[in-house]
C-alpha cells in the first residue's frame, strides 16, 4: 500500500478510535467519584499565592 | 572560567560573526540586521564588562543576593512593552486601512518601504505577535508563579525570553519593510528570524515548565494548561511550517521546503491553529485567571474547564483545511476541516460560558467596574466570532464569504473584541499590582476607553459585513447569457464609504488605547503614598 492510502486508512481507523477514547475518558476522568473536592479546591488556587511564593508544599 | 567571562567572549563572537555576515551581506534587510544585532553585542559586551566584578575581589554569591519573591520585572516590562506594540499596532493598522479607502497615501517619496504590500505584515505582525505575544508571554509569568506559588525558574531566563522575543519582533518588522519575507501568512520571517524564535521560545517553554513542577499546589491549575497548549502547539507549528532553505548564509532569502497544495495545506494548519493555540488558548489562560481575579470568585465550573481545554485542543487541531475550499486540496479534507469547525462551536461556546457565568452573584459589577465589562464584552466577541466563524467555514457560505471583507471584518472581531479587551482588562488589573498602587489611576478614563474600543469594533465589523457581501454578491452576479455583471474595480469602487467607516473605526480604536497609555503613565508615576498590595474587596 502506498503511504498517502496507507495513513488515511490508518487515521479515519485505528487512530480516530484511540482519539475518541482518549476523549471520552477525559470527561469520565472529570466527573469520576469523588472530584468535587479537588476541583472545588483547585479553583481556590487563584486566591492562594497574591503575595509571594509558598512556604511548603501543600 | 566563570561565567561572566564567557558572557564576555560569547558576546564579542556574536559581534565578530554579525560583523562578516554585515560586510558579506547579499541584502539590505540582512545588512541591516546584521550591523543591528553587531551593536547590540557591543552593547550587552560593554555592559557586562562594567557591571561584573573585577578579578580577585568577592565572588558573585556574596555581591547580589539571592532573590527571593515572584519574579516581577519582566512581567513590568512585558505590561509596558504590550502597551507600547499595541499603539504602534493599531496605528499601523489605521493608516493602511486609510491607505486602502485613500491609495494616494502610498506616498511616491516613501516607496517601496511603506506601500500597503509592506506595512499589512508589519501590522498584522505587530498586533498578533508583539502586543498578543507580549500580553501572553507577561500574563503567563505572572499567572504561573500565582497559581503555582513558586517564583519563575531559570534565574534570568525570564529577562531572555522578554528581550528575546521583542529582538524577534524588531527583526521581523524591519525585515518586512525593507522587502524580506517568506510570503507565508502571519509567518512571513525569513529563516534567520525564524530560527531565533525557535530559541527564544525553547527557553519560554523551559521556564514555564521548570515554573509549574516547582509548584507548591498539588493540582496545576487550568490556566496553565491553556498556556501550555499555547506553548507547546506554536513550537510545533513554527519549526514545521517554517522549514525552509536559506539560499545562502549571507542573506535573507529561503526557499520553502514544500510546495503546491502540501504547502498550501501546511500553511494553513499553521495559520488556523495560530489563531487556535496563540490567539485562543493562550487567551483562555488569561480568561482563567483574570476573570475570576477580578470577579472575586472562582471559576463557575472547574469540571467544564477540564472538558473545555481537552474539547478544545483535540478539535482545532484539525480546523485549518477549511481555509482552502474549492482549491486543488482534495475534498475530502476539506469537508474534515469544515466539519471539525463546526463542531468547534460548542467548546468555544462551553468556554465562553463558563467564563460569563463566573460572575453569578456578582452581576452588578458589570455596572461598577468597567474592567469586569471589559472582560464580558471580551467574552461576547468571542462568542459572536467563535459562531461566525464556523458558519464561514461551511462551504456553501465559505464560497460568498472567501477572499471577501467579510473575512477581514471576522478577524477583526475576534482580535480587536476578544483578544483586544482582554489584554486591555489583564492590563488594568495588572499595573496596579505590579507597582504597588491601590487601583488604577483613572476609572472614568476606563470607561471611556471601554466605549471608544466597542464603538470601534462596531463600526469595523459591520463595514466589513456590508462590504464583504457586497463584494462576494457582486463577484458572483451573472448575465442572463451567463456573463459575470461586475469587474473587480466596480467592486472596489463600490466599497469605499465602508473603507472609511472601518478607517474610523480604527481610529476610535486607536484612540482608546491611547487613553490606556496615558491612564496607565499616571498610575506608574503616580506618587506610593497609599500603596498596598491588595485592595480591599
Amino acid at each position: 500500500m502506498e503511504t498517502y492510502s496507507f495513513l488515511r486508512y490508518l487515521a479515519d481507523s485505528w487512530v480516530l478510535l484511540v482519539l475518541t477514547l482518549f476523549f471520552v475518558g477525559v470527561w469520565a476522568w472529570a466527573f469520576r467519584p469523588g472530584s468535587r473536592k479537588i476541583h472545588d479546591d483547585a479553583a481556590q488556587a487563584p486566591f492562594r499565592h497574591d503575595d509571594g511564593p509558598a512556604e511548603t508544599r501543600r | 572560567m566563570n561565567t561572566d567571562v564567557l558572557k564576555l567572549v560569547v558576546f564579542a563572537l556574536v559581534a565578530l560573526v554579525a560583523a562578516i555576515a554585515a560586510d558579506k551581506a547579499h541584502d539590505a534587510a540582512y545588512m541591516v540586521h546584521a550591523i543591528l544585532i553587531l551593536v547590540l553585542a557591543g552593547g550587552a559586551f560593554l555592559w557586562q564588562l562594567r557591571t561584573m566584578p573585577a578579578p580577585g575581589t568577592a565572588p558573585l554569591e556574596s555581591v547580589r543576593e539571592v532573590p527571593t519573591g515572584y519574579m516581577d520585572g519582566p512581567i513590568r516590562a512585558g505590561v509596558i512593552a504590550t502597551a507600547f506594540w499595541g499603539v504602534v499596532g493599531f496605528l499601523a493598522g489605521t493608516f493602511i486601512a486609510f491607505q486602502l479607502a485613500f491609495p494616494e497615501l502610498n506616498f511616491d517619496w516613501g516607496q517601496p518601504f511603506t506601500n500597503f504590500g509592506r506595512l499589512r505584515p508589519l501590522h498584522t505582525s505587530a498586533v498578533i505577535f508583539a502586543f498578543g505575544g507580549n500580553a501572553l508571554i507577561a500574563t503567563s509569568f505572572y499567572v504561573v508563579q500565582r497559581t503555582c506559588g513558586a517564583r519563575l525558574w531559570g534565574g534570568n531566563l525570564g529577562w531572555f525570553v522578554f528581550w528575546g522575543y521583542n529582538l524577534f519582533i524588531v527583526l521581523a518588522a524591519t525585515g518586512y519593510l525593507l522587502g524580506a519575507t517568506q510570503s507565508k501568512e502571519y509567518a512571513e520571517p525569513e529563516w534567520y528570524i525564524d530560527l531565533w524564535l525557535t530559541v527564544v521560545w525553547v527557553a519560554y517553554l523551559a521556564l514555564f515548565i521548570g515554573t509549574i513542577l516547582r509548584r507548591k499546589e498539588r493540582h496545576i491549575y487550568v490556566a496553565n494548561w491553556f498556556y501550555l497548549a499555547f506553548i507547546v502547539t506554536v513550537a510545533m507549528l513554527h519549526v514545521v511550517n517554517n522549514l525552509a532553505i536559506p539560499v545562502s548564509i549571507w542573506g535573507s532569502k529561503s526557499v520553502v521546503v514544500f510546495s503546491g497544495v502540501q504547502d498550501a495545506m501546511v500553511q494553513w494548519w499553521y495559520g488556523h491553529n495560530a489563531v487556535g493555540f496563540f490567539l485562543t488558548a493562550g487567551f483562555l489562560g488569561m480568561m482563567y485567571y483574570f476573570i475570576p481575579k477580578q470577579a472575586g470568585r472562582p471559576v463557575y465550573s472547574y469540571k467544564l474547564s477540564i472538558i473545555h481545554f481537552w474539547a478544545l485542543i483535540f478539535l482545532y487541531i484539525w480546523a485549518g483545511p477549511h481555509h482552502l475550499h474549492y482549491t486543488a486540496l482534495p475534498d475530502w479534507a476539506a469537508t474534515l476541516g469544515m466539519v471539525f469547525s463546526v463542531i468547534l462551536w460548542m467548546p468555544s461556546w462551553g468556554g465562553m460560558i463558563n467564563g460569563l457565568m463566573t460572575l453569578q452573584g456578582a452581576w452588578d459589577k458589570i455596572r461598577t467596574d468597567p474592567i469586569i465589562r471589559m472582560f464580558v464584552a471580551s467574552l461576547a466577541f468571542y462568542g459572536m466570532s467563535t459562531f461566525e466563524g464556523p458558519m464561514m467555514s461551511i462551504r456553501a457560505v465559505n464560497s460568498l464569504s472567501h477572499y471577501t471583507d467579510w473575512t477581514i471584518g471576522h478577524v477583526h472581531s475576534g482580535a480587536l473584541g476578544w483578544n483586544g479587551l482582554i489584554t486591555f482588562g489583564a492590563l488594568y488589573f495588572l499595573t496596579p499590582k505590579l507597582w504597588g498602587r491601590v487601583q488604577m489611576y483613572s476609572m472614568p478614563a476606563i470607561n471611556l476607553h471601554f466605549w471608544l474600543a466597542t464603538v470601534g469594533i462596531v463600526l469595523y465589523a459591520a463595514s466589513m459585513w456590508v462590504s464583504g457581501i457586497m463584494e462576494g454578491l457582486m463577484w458572483r452576479e451573472v448575465d442572463a447569457n451567463g456573463f459575470l455583471v461586475n469587474s473587480f474595480a466596480d467592486t472596489v469602487d463600490a466599497k469605499f464609504p465602508m473603507y472609511v467607516v472601518r478607517a474610523l473605526g480604527g481610529v476610535l480604536y486607536v484612540a482608546g488605547g491611547l487613553v490606556m497609555v496615558w491612564n496607565m503613565w499616571m498610575t506608574i508615576r503616580a506618587p506610593r503614598a497609599q500603596a498596598v498590595a491588595t485592595p480591599a474587596e
